[in-house]
């Protein structure tokens, strides 16, 4: 094992990383605003995934250029959910709650499978394609762009929910349901915003992933999967810490893969996930 | 020997002192009640006593034994008791279910159980409701059934924790008559309450704690004429 | 038990055993034998999840375990299945018990997701490990003559069949038995309000990890019983995820915490399953799976307490 591939593993891992923040924050928010697990996270991203696949294959547009309309649409998959779904189970016990969204995922996947099969699709010649090399590590293109479109759109959403009325809005309404309706804020309104904002993520990292990702209706698990682990590692609820969750559970993934063997990679990360809730509840930057 | 003796109680989270250096003890069969304004400590205590929070320091000591460290359910089988401020009662069981929970300490006959269960729940007065769900009682239903719940393990020292609260003045009364009567059977209670007309009628003892630390130990009489009581708690008033 | 529902159960119990002599189409046969497999393993995580409220999603390793004892017993000709079903409940027993110790300290959503890595980790490493076939799998060899000790009938299939359904009886029974002693009192006591209990003496983590070991115990049967009548084995028919998934589904849909919940849950969903493939023509376009994911979000916002919720409200609206 060379000096040369840990440092391809690492730049890998970070970059992919970036975007399993992505993911993760959505999930984190909503987790945050309600308590609630969105377990049908991985197949809101699969669907973005197809929706930016069939733009694509339909009317040749670059994932890149469908973004903001994938991003959109899953923005209101999300509101959909919480008002077709969640707002029932706010109250309920956990059963319902795990099950409602998990009965969700199952929904969708298979829903996905019924429509357009279980096959792989791939996007073929996108608009950015080929690899750089830098310092003898090389980094495909379509991964860095999707890693920095990550970054952005992170950087939005933290500057969202931070420098905005609305996002301190939704901050409160996390922190102190009642507390925050009793200072007018409409906390249904908050939670629907939440939701939406959650999917919009979710759009964006699937945008961003189809543009060298296989698309298939299995797809959204490993993800799903993934985003649980980095939200426990930034402390749910905690939406800025899952930037360093994601990065941590890209890393972790990739030097398992390199220490151990590549099919073993994933079992390093759900370790780390027993590690982490087991040993330090709060997550690594713990708020409560 | 005292039944329950504390000593030195502290318990920090995070930069709030929650209990600090916290020392007193309940005799067999007597009444002592834990008075002080909110934020003083007195839940976290109870938390401390039965084993729901461990302590920064000091101890807990039953019948001389050291139970600090001892987990909830091994402190309810010495036989000390609670109930909750926020009520928990088991949703989707009926009140005799709930009641047999606490039974069921003492036996494992499930028919046994539902006798001590059933005599439970009269004694506090809610015999005809047994068969209710928990989730249907109005608050002093669910207040009785916590009461009962805890007396069907047949404690010897009984933590109640602001039993008047969210009750109606109207029921205070029988609430208050039946834990003298607890009393006078030779149970012995440690009482956080706030209504003070209740705690001075029937503590043989109180205990009055600020800000975490305890600023008071004594008889009724002699607390309302302690100044340092008055200026933290209780006000001119009652004088 | 009132005198109408005794008899009902009697009347339903003598036509499940006369069944495979009344109807000797082994299609039928098959379904019924899917049913009462689900019904046993959806049985089995009820007692753990329905009346002691540990949301469990990664129980297929049970079965894993069951199953693979089963295989490797047989396969490197180590003793009779039967046994390999009593090692296979041990094992499972024990996994379950070194699990439960650090995960049961997790509550809700924590201990859910963690019963999902865990799943996964198990299920990976079966991948990869040599001895038991990583992911070729196990192919039991076929012994002749058909024999109660080999655990093989190939000549009719009906042995299985009463095979399942004693796992089935099995599985009722260990829950009723629970239902009415102090074990089920605590079980719903730990459900609902943890803390409480454990003020009136539960002791909390080890009621949870008794109610791990029976559930462990019963799925782990129902897999060793599966590699029996299959005689294949592989890490994606006996451990993935989506098969601790389906699991939740029908005990969720039939009713969780309740004694018939899993078998109405079983007997809707599987039959369910076979009509949308043979509707569909069986090219594996998952149709069954939409239902049961569209069923499972209804009963979660409309009736947790599934079927038989649903059946209950009827009957006292009647």
């Amino acid at each position: 094992m060379t000096l040369e591939l840990v440092l391809q593993g690492v730049v890998g891992g970070l970059l992919m990383g970036l975007v399993y923040a992505l993911i993760a924050a959505g999930l984190s928010l909503i987790f945050g605003l309600m308590e609630i697990v969105n377990f049908a996270h991985g197949e809101f991203l699969m669907l973005a995934m197809f929706a930016s696949f069939w733009a694509w294959a339909l009317w040749r547009l670059d994932p890149l250029v469908s973004l903001p309309l994938t991003a959109l649409l899953l923005g209101v998959l999300g509101w959909a959910t919480y008002h077709g779904v969640v707002r029932f189970i706010l109250d309920a016990p956990m059963l319902a709650q795990i099950f409602a969204t998990f009965g969700l995922a199952v929904f969708l996947r298979s829903g996905a499978q019924a429509l357009w099969g279980a096959d792989f699709h791939l996007v073929k010649d996108p608009l950015v394609q080929g690899r750089v090399t830098v310092a003898g590590v090389f980094i495909g293109l379509p991964q860095l762009v999707a890693s920095a479109g990550a970054l952005v759109a992170f950087g939005l959403l933290y500057w969202f929910i931070t420098r905005t009325e609305t996002g301190l809005a939704l901050q409160a309404t996390a922190q102190d349901r009642q507390a925050a309706s009793l200072m007018g804020i409409d906390t249904q309104w908050m939670f629907a915003l939440g939701w939406a904002i959650g999917g919009a993520c979710v759009g964006v990292a699937g945008g961003l992933l189809a543009t060298f990702f296989y698309v298939f209706p299995d797809v959204g698990a490993s993800f799903a999967l993934l985003a649980y682990v980095a939200v426990a590692l930034g402390g749910f609820g905690n939406v800025p810490a899952t930037l360093a969750g994601g990065v941590v559970v890209g890393l972790v993934e990739v030097l398992g893969g390199l220490l151990f063997d590549p099919s073993l990679k994933l079992i390093g990360v759900f370790a780390l996930y027993l590690l982490v809730v087991l040993w330090r509840p709060q997550g690594l930057f713990g708020r409560f | 020997m005292s039944l329950l003796e504390v000593a030195g109680l502290t318990k920090h989270f995070g930069g709030v002192v929650a209990n600090r250096e916290v020392s007193f003890s309940v005799a067999p069969g007597e009444l002592v009640g834990v008075i002080g304004p909110n934020g003083a400590g007195k839940s976290t205590l109870f938390d401390l006593i039965t084993g729901f929070q461990r302590p920064d320091a000091g101890v807990v000591r039953l019948d001389g034994h050291d139970v600090t460290r001892r987990r909830p359910d091994e402190i309810s089988r010495r036989g000390v008791a609670r109930t909750f401020q926020k009520l928990r009662p088991f949703a989707g069981m009926t009140a005799l279910e709930n009641v047999m929970v606490g039974a069921f300490q003492k036996t494992a006959d499930v028919a046994e159980a539902r006798e001590v269960a059933r005599r439970a729940l009269a004694s506090v007065g809610l015999g005809e409701r047994a068969d209710a769900h928990a989730q249907g009682l109005s608050t002093g239903q669910r207040k009785r059934l916590e009461l009962a719940r805890a007396l069907a393990t047949s404690p010897r020292l009984l933590l109640l924790d602001e039993v008047t609260g969210g009750v109606d003045q109207a029921t205070i009364p029988g609430l208050v008559r039946l834990v003298r009567e607890l009393h006078a059977g030779g149970l012995a209670l440690v009482v956080i309450e706030h209504n003070m007309r209740v705690i001075m009628e029937i503590s043989q003892r109180i205990v009055a704690l600020q800000l975490g630390q305890v600023i008071a130990d004594a008889p009724p009489a002699e607390i309302v004429r302690d100044r340092r009581v008055i200026d933290a708690y209780l006000g001119e008033s009652w004088r | 038990m009132s005198r109408t529902r005794l008899a009902v159960g009697l009347v339903l119990l003598a036509a499940a055993v006369l069944f495979p002599a009344l109807v000797t189409l082994p299609y039928p046969r098959d379904v019924l034998i899917r049913i009462f497999l689900f019904a046993t393993l959806a049985q089995a995580w009820n007692i753990l999840a329905g009346y002691c409220g540990q949301i469990s999603l990664g129980h297929a390793i049970f079965f894993g375990t069951g199953a693979y004892a089963a295989g490797m017993f047989v396969a490197k000709d180590i003793a009779s299945p039967w046994v390999a079903m009593v090692v296979g409940a041990v094992i499972a027993v024990a996994l379950s018990q070194v699990i439960g110790a650090p995960v049961f300290r997790l509550r809700g959503h924590y201990f859910a997701i963690a019963t999902i890595a865990v799943g996964e980790i198990v299920h990976i490493l079966a991948v990869n490990w040599e001895l038991i076939g990583a992911a070729r799998g196990l192919y039991i060899p076929i012994k002749r003559p058909d024999s109660l000790v080999n655990f093989q009938f190939h000549q009719s299939k009906a042995v299985y069949y009463y095979i399942v359904l004693g796992l089935l009886l099995l599985g009722l029974g260990v829950t009723r038995l629970i239902e009415r002693s102090r074990l089920g009192y605590y079980f719903r006591a730990v459900r609902e309000e943890q803390d409480a209990a454990a003020s009136l003496g539960v002791a909390v983590a080890r009621t949870k990890r008794m109610a791990f070991a029976i559930s462990a115990a019963l799925t782990a049967m129902c897999g060793t019983f599966y590699a029996q009548y299959v005689l294949f084995i592989d890490p994606e028919s006996v451990l993935p995820l989506s098969l601790s998934i389906l699991i939740c589904l029908v005990a969720v849909l039939g009713g969780v915490g309740t004694l018939w919940g899993p078998l109405i849950g079983a007997a809707v969903l599987i039959p369910l399953g076979e009509a949308t493939r043979i509707y569909v023509g069986g090219t594996g376009k998952a149709l069954d799976l939409v239902i049961y994911g569209a069923l499972i979000m209804v009963v979660s916002v409309a009736q947790p307490a599934g079927l038989v919720g649903i059946a209950r409200r009827l009957r006292r609206a009647a």
